[in-house]
């Protein structure tokens, strides 16, 4: 089981993956994935980044998206985090942990779980930089990233 | 109807909800953002361009052609953008 929160509160790596594979030996690969804020966007200094959300919304989709991860890799457990609220250069935004007997399932799971919620978790950024202030458009590119999983030849989608 | 707008959506409108009972001849998630669009100049403008807006209906994305006669809640906003 996935674990998911949607939280102001930033997050401690370390005490994620330990929290994973507490008590058990049958985990044989973890795979953490972490976005954070950089200090440019789109050649221009960053000076704030604040996720919006949407409650309710927001937590159906990522459980949805973990669940279908699920379903396609033999997943011992694992971990979403996703923040919200106003963040600076270097803060932590996102954590993906997976969890499983082989990193391939892994490894797999957490791209897919990533791509999948770039494009179908309701959360929107607005950047700062000095005193502009701009909404982040979609990417073509993430929605390509999304849309290869869907692919019959992608990785999982035989394990189903 | 609850209404509930986000991200540059939510700013054009001037609102991030509103409480509103459609005319029986709104049906669809299109038909609502005409109806909407008439409301302000801010509703408008926030419309004019559907292709840069998603809805969700009770919590599920829908599209244009999605019904709206029964929904609880509708939300409208731009693309998604996170992780």
């Amino acid at each position: 089981m996935i674990g998911l929160r949607v939280q102001a509160e930033d997050f401690n790596l370390a005490a994620e993956v330990d929290r994973l594979r507490a008590g058990r030996a049958d985990i044989g690969a973890i795979v953490t994935f972490t976005g954070l804020v950089r200090d440019m966007a789109d050649g221009a200094p960053l000076t704030a980044m604040t996720l919006e959300h949407y409650p309710g919304m927001v937590e159906r989709q990522l459980a949805a998206i973990c669940a279908e991860a699920e379903a396609r890799w033999p997943l011992q457990g694992g971990t979403v985090i996703h923040r919200f609220g106003r963040l600076t250069p270097g803060d932590q935004i996102v954590l993906v942990a997976t969890a499983s007997a082989h990193r391939q399932a892994a490894f797999e799971a957490a791209m897919f779980i990533m791509d999948w919620l770039k494009t179908r978790a309701p959360f929107w950024k607005l950047e700062e930089r000095g005193g502009d202030r701009h909404w982040v458009d979609a990417r073509t590119s993430d929605d390509a990233a999304a849309r290869r999983w869907r692919d019959p030849s992608a990785p999982g989608i035989t394990r189903r | 109807m609850h209404l509930l707008y986000f991200a540059w959506v939510r700013e054009r409108i001037g609102l991030d909800a509103e409480a509103l009972a459609p005319p029986a001849t709104v049906t669809t998630v299109a038909d609502l953002l005409d109806w909407l669009g008439r409301r302000s100049a801010g509703h408008a403008e926030a419309f004019a361009d559907r292709t840069r807006l998603r809805v969700a209906v009770d919590q599920i994305f829908a599209d244009m052609s999605t019904p709206v006669a029964s929904a609880r809640e509708i939300a409208i906003f731009p693309p998604v953008t996170g992780g």
